[in-house]
């Protein structure tokens, strides 16, 4: 059946070379390869907008009600005189929360990746529709624009926190940017989750279908396996915030009470009856928590890999690791409850999550564990990205232990919306999956572009966003213990906080230092798009079937026939063979047998 | 004009960066695989050292927080009788976090230094071993059954709410950005609500139903006293969005949502004046007063007014984004003796005599 489609595939191959126009090569791409680069500029795009507002929230927190220059002039009528206001405050948090999680850290990672990788990887001509991906990306970036848009209507973007929970969103008198604001983020999302169920059908069909010969399931890199599960969980969570947001867009705007009910507002009583607001939750956060393993898994799998090729050792426990991807993603579809323990559902619930929360620790420290033993008598290569994987790892380790906090009911009560939440679930998603995301670019730049990064400035990236990364977190965990809420506009109302006033400058000037480095990054990518060195075949001596295709990228992968697979992806180092690679595609010697991985 | 000059400021950052850059490069021409962009031996060693600086970093970092912002507010001195409980817990798991922080970036990092790559090594190939994979299966499981198990029965000994011991029933209201209070009064049961009873000409801002003889003694006020070692059963409600009632000292806190009544209870254990006579409070409100003296020199020198004296009191914060002044919406609750509770509580309006009768 595979090798069928593969004929078919490279005749069909052959009828259509060379009739690309412009159009149809750099816009209207059906190329999973010009794809992935369509989604990974948009979502840099979109995480430098997100991180802008990250930086004005933390000025503001800061230096609360100081006049600003850069306020007044990025946020205009927000900020009268140079003040911020509250509203925007607000929206900024809710816009940058948006953005981060689903435009950057979703489409931009595991829609570039996905699309760059699955195929290449386990050896196809594209995805198995070049139509729905191109539908995909253009659907994706037709939201992105949509959400920024938001910020140019009368009353603000959507400001009732990235949960949007009604009533506050469903309320245009209870919030300003509820109204048209609120509309458009809720369009907006509809519209993502639609190219991230199109995208995500398209990676699982492929992975089970255009596999190459020797291409078993056992044999796929951890970043297959990773995109793979990452996409089942998106198909079976996704339309259940589809469905939340138009339940909610039925209430805010023809009268229903799914969510609302018995409110008093602005003097008045509202018709709504019946509906509660706790049902919401439980919706949002059926996608919202398996979301965080949408965003941390794909990074996780580009480190296995990474790390692997750089340490230039076999992963340590192939099969223990795709088990945890397995078990993660089963269980992160149990859990959700743990964003609820103090929402008033009933306390029993609060054990049962507790419960099922706390088993995700035992495949995050399997696979925490297995990273750590690959590096053991490996010969690290310190490349640019084995430098971010490494980051990845400490920082998940770091995030992840404090969810062991969060996750326990009992515990949750008093740290519950506070920095230590903050904290945590930056540390553990937010920069783990940023680090993935610069790990998988300067891992596989040579692959999207045919030429190299500037490790340098690879260096001088990497060391200050990780110096950074934890100069802003890791404080944040202390002002979180001493019942700091977060979401709050400023905390000068509150004397019993002024003596958290200077760890909160401390980590603003963190935050600045980092984001201001990553201008290196963007120089980086950029300039060496156009100048950087002239890459070859296979740079990093890697064993996966990407570095097989010529550099220069053509439609179908492979000239002629893709090559058949024969061992596992992490042939490093393998005492059968001189060199410390072996690529897949390489037969196995007499006597040489396969490891039982 | 700002906008321009600062747009101004990242192009020259982005040329002084392609000036480096070059300038490095230049500096590079006479050497073996010069402009090379792989790591080689130099970069792995160089790069190794800083694993170990950053291990090193990492450390001082968690030191510094530990000493300086340490005072663990949050986990000492709690102020119910469940808090030592959480307390007790959230100690344990800190212990255990920071132990395998500790030894795990360690070895992270440690690995990472010892086994920087070196041109014509060949790593071990160690692809597999099910005796290790077992232990760090298990291990975990053990630890975190105890915490599990240690974490339930706190959870469940806070939750349920024991109607034995006759508890002070207290409602708590949440509007945008307000809390209010209402006690059951003599009888000890609160009169039926729903905001469809509102009626603000009436002054009957809480929508209790005038109706119900339950609700003639309530007492509705604007600040929570509480008397010590009485439990107090804490019914939540909301009339618009979402908030939630944040008791940090009494590590407790439960949304208020609208349509439906939430409930918490605890038992305050110090009251507000012993609580400002311990040690930890006292420093802490030292330090604080001392910043706030610092922070009213400058205000004077803008010809502002210097900020009050800070006095210790507990607080209830709305901790649930709850529109544009959630950043002030607070409650002073205020703890003392039965009698003292007694005398402030007859100096209170009756909800029958709160009423504005309209003719």
């Amino acid at each position: 059946m595979a090798a069928h489609v593969e004929e078919a595939h490279a005749h069909d191959d052959h009828g259509h070379h060379h009739k690309e126009t412009f159009i149809t090569k750099y816009i209207f791409s059906q190329d999973h390869k010009m794809i992935a680069k369509q989604y990974l500029i948009t979502g840099i795009i979109m995480g430098i907008i997100g991180i802008a507002m990250s930086l004005l929230m933390r000025m503001q927190i800061a230096w609360p009600e100081q006049p600003n220059v850069i306020f007044k002039a990025l946020l205009g009528k927000w900020a009268p005189e140079g003040v911020m206001d509250a509203d925007i405050y607000l929206a900024l948090v809710t816009i940058h929360g948006t953005i981060m999680v689903f435009f950057v850290l979703t489409a931009g990672l595991s829609g570039t990746f996905s699309n760059l990788l699955i195929p290449l990887q386990i050896g196809a001509r594209d995805m198995a529709s070049g139509f729905l991906n191109m539908v995909s990306y253009w659907l994706f970036f037709l939201s992105s624009v949509i959400m920024v848009s938001s910020f140019f209507v009368e009353a603000g973007p959507a400001a009732a926190g990235w949960t949007i929970y009604p009533p506050l969103s469903a309320l245009p008198m209870a919030q300003g940017g509820s109204g048209l604001g609120m509309t458009l983020w809720l369009i907006s999302m509809a519209i993502f989750i639609a190219s991230s169920l199109l995208g995500s059908l398209n990676y699982v069909v492929t992975v089970i279908n255009l596999r190459t010969k020797g291409m078993s399931m056992t044999r796929l890199p951890l970043t297959i396996w990773a995109f793979f599960v990452t996409a089942i969980i998106g198909v079976i969570s996704f339309p259940v915030l589809l469905s939340a947001a138009l339940l909610l867009i039925m209430d805010r705007s023809f009268g229903t009470s799914f969510f609302l009910s018995d409110i008093f507002i602005q003097g008045e009583v509202l018709h709504y009856q019946g509906g509660s607001p706790v049902l919401f939750e439980h919706l949002f956060w059926f996608l919202g928590h398996p979301e965080v393993y949408i965003v941390l898994l794909p990074a996780l799998g580009i480190t296995s890999e990474i790390i692997a090729t750089n340490s230039r050792k076999p992963i340590f426990g192939y099969r223990a690791m795709v088990a945890s991807i397995l078990a993660i993603a089963f269980l992160s579809t149990i859990v959700w409850g743990h964003h609820m323990f103090i929402s008033g559902m009933n306390p029993f619930l609060g054990s049962v999550f507790t419960f099922t929360t706390l088993l995700i620790a035992i495949p995050s420290a399997v696979k925490a564990f297995n990273y750590i033993t690959t590096l053991w008598k490996g010969n690290l290569q310190m490349n640019p990205g084995m430098l971010f994987s490494i980051g990845l790892v400490s920082t998940f380790i770091t995030g992840g232990l404090t969810g062991i906090i969060l996750g326990d009911s009992a515990l949750d009560i008093n740290v519950h919306d506070t920095y230590f939440v903050v904290a945590h679930f930056h540390l553990v998603m937010g920069i783990s999956a940023l680090y993935g995301l610069f790990a998988g670019v300067y891992h596989w730049f040579p692959k999207m572009f045919g030429r190299m990064m500037n490790k340098k400035l690879g260096y001088v990236h990497f060391w200050v966003t990780a110096v950074c990364a934890y100069g802003v977190f890791f404080p944040m965990h202390f002002i979180g213990m001493a019942g700091l809420p977060r979401r709050y506009y400023t905390n000068t109302n509150f004397p019993l906080f002024d003596d958290l006033a200077s760890v909160n400058v401390v980590i603003t000037v963190f935050a600045l230092i980092g984001a201001a480095f990553q201008i290196v990054f963007l120089y980086n990518f950029f300039s060496s798009i156009f100048y950087g060195k002239k890459a070859t075949q296979n740079p990093w001596k890697s064993n996966t079937m990407e570095w097989t295709t010529p550099v220069e990228h053509i439609h179908g992968n492979w000239p002629g026939q893709i090559p058949h697979v024969h061992r596992w992806a992490y042939d490093y180092s393998n005492p059968y063979h001189e060199e410390d690679f072996v690529p897949q595609n390489v037969p196995m010697k007499d006597g040489e047998k396969e490891l039982q991985h | 004009m700002t906008a321009l000059l600062s747009i101004l400021v990242l192009v020259f950052i982005t040329v002084a960066i392609w000036q480096m850059v070059k300038i490095f490069d230049l500096t590079q021409a006479g050497k073996v695989d010069a402009n090379n962009q792989i790591a080689n031996d130099t970069d792995n060693r160089i790069n190794g050292y800083l694993m170990i600086g950053f291990l090193i970093f990492i450390y001082v970092i968690t030191i510094i927080c530990f000493v300086k912002y340490g005072d663990l507010p949050l986990m000492s001195n709690s102020a119910s009788e469940h808090g030592p409980g959480i307390d007790r817990l959230m100690i344990i798991s800190m212990v255990v976090i920071f132990f395998v922080q500790t030894v795990t970036q360690f070895l992270l990092h440690y690995f990472a230094y010892k086994y920087k790559g070196e041109k014509g090594k060949k790593a071990l190939f160690f692809a597999d071993n099910n005796k290790l994979e077992a232990i760090w299966t298990i291990i975990p499981v053990i630890v975190l059954a105890g915490l599990i198990i240690q974490g339930l029965f706190t959870w469940t000994n806070i939750m349920n709410v024991d109607k034995g011991n006759d508890p002070l029933v207290v409602e708590l209201y949440a509007q945008q950005f307000n809390w209010k209070a209402r006690y059951a009064g003599s009888d000890n049961t609160l009169g039926k609500a729903n905001v469809r009873l509102i009626d603000i000409d009436r002054a009957n801002i809480l929508g209790v139903d005038e109706a119900d003889p339950n609700a003639q003694d309530d007492i509705i006020t604007t600040e929570l006293h509480l008397p010590v070692g009485r439990p107090v059963l804490f019914k939540m409600r909301s009339q618009d969005v979402l908030h939630s009632a944040y008791m940090p000292h009494f590590r407790a806190q439960m949304n208020c949502v609208p349509g439906m009544i939430t409930q918490f209870s605890f038992t305050p254990t110090k009251t507000t004046e012993e609580m400002r006579q311990t040690p930890d409070i006292q420093d802490k409100v030292n330090n604080i007063n001392n910043i706030r003296i610092e922070k009213s020199k400058d205000l004077m020198a803008k010809g502002e007014d210097a900020l009050e004296r800070y006095e210790f009191d507990y607080l209830l914060l709305c901790n649930k984004i709850c529109g544009k002044s959630h950043y002030n919406m607070q409650m002073k609750i205020i703890v003392e003796t039965q009698e003292e509770y007694e005398a402030w509580l007859k100096t209170q309006k009756e909800f029958k005599n709160s009423l504005v009768s309209i003719q």
